[in-house]
């Protein structure tokens, strides 16, 4: 009868696993692990009037070009970049009070200049760099003052370092001396 | 020695494949929670740098992408080989950013609207000629908040 053979039947899974690869390798060709990571700028805002003459104390700015062949010249002098995030830490932080560098960490300005010819990864590691200056200075400042990481500290503890340390990072108008490539 | 002979010319027990498909379906599952579905094909190669100060892009619906790179080689015929904007999936100049801005806003509710990130993904063989003129765009739509897409590396000791 029919109702017996029913009893007897069973579902036949072994092809169950074909079904599962089939699905995986869809999913493993169509996957891309997002890396949507990156270097948080925030830009000034636009204004048709041509910015107010500041008068800054020279010693309180810290001027890096960077030319057509992505070469620095920082203060008037070139550098390399492996050396720029422990010079702009010096020029910062200013241990020896020396008289050419910043008064203040709070007064400290840093200004970039680039060429529309300079490569943008090049451009990019600059100012990576220069972040990064800043974040172990926090990260240093927060080890001093409270004894802990800068992520383990609370909001208010966070902004007390950060304005301490003020991040000024201001961009100029670039120059049009290289070739567009 | 002897050991070794004994086992010979025994039938071995046939491996059990009965988890293979529970393998599989973790595996499966696993693809299936991370994957992020491409909804723009890309017309512009964009080979990202490295930098170490990165911050992550947390809300996805509130990002925004621009791409800057040379047209890959299907492309190469009706672009050019200069280097190019992509919005969205088509091709464009600086100052349709604005447009494309606007359009992208009305799909975000107007509390969160402040809140926008502009992502760059750029090529790092790109010159800073056509960044800058994105830049000064997003700068003339008000649109300030922007990420540098990058890959990520060590900081420099």
């Amino acid at each position: 009868m029919a109702k017996k053979n029913r009893m007897v039947n069973e579902i036949n899974a072994g092809s169950m696993a074909d079904i599962a690869f089939l699905l995986l390798i869809f999913f493993l060709v169509t996957t891309t692990i997002a890396e949507d990571k990156g270097v948080l700028v925030k830009l000034p805002p636009w204004s048709d009037e041509p910015p107010p003459e500041m008068k800054l104390n020279t010693r309180n700015v810290y001027s890096v070009l960077v030319n057509a062949s992505n070469q620095l010249l920082v203060r008037g002098e070139p550098m390399d970049i492996k050396t720029l995030k422990d010079n702009t830490k010096i020029f910062i932080s200013n241990p020896q009070k020396l008289e050419n560098m910043s008064e203040d960490p709070a007064k400290a300005i840093i200004s970039i200049k680039n060429d529309r010819g300079t490569q943008y990864g090049t451009y990019l590691e600059v100012y990576n760099e220069l972040k990064a200056a800043y974040n172990e200075l926090w990260e240093e400042a927060a080890m001093v003052k409270f004894g802990k990481p800068l992520d383990e500290l609370n909001k208010t503890q966070r902004s007390e370092i950060t304005d301490a340390i003020p991040l000024v990072i201001s961009e100029a108008e670039p120059t049009k001396f290289g070739e567009e490539k | 020695m002897s050991k070794f002979k004994k086992k010979q010319g025994n039938a071995q027990p046939a491996i059990s494949t009965a988890s293979l498909p529970d393998i599989v379906f973790m595996l499966l599952f696993f693809f299936m929670v991370v994957t992020k579905m491409r909804d723009t094909e890309l017309m512009v190669t964009t080979n990202t740098p490295q930098a170490s100060e990165l911050t992550k892009l947390e809300k996805k619906t509130l990002v925004n992408f621009v791409f800057i790179g040379r047209p890959t080689p299907k492309y190469k015929d009706k672009a050019g080989t200069k280097p190019r904007i992509q919005l969205g999936d088509k091709f464009a100049n600086p100052d349709e950013i604005p447009l494309f801005l606007e359009k992208f806003k009305t799909t975000v509710p107007e509390s969160q609207r402040q809140a926008i990130i502009t992502s760059m993904k750029v090529d790092s063989e790109v010159t800073m000629g056509i960044v800058g003129d994105v830049k000064t765009s997003l700068r003339k739509a008000g649109q300030l908040k922007i990420n540098y897409s990058a890959k990520s590396r060590e900081r420099t000791k």
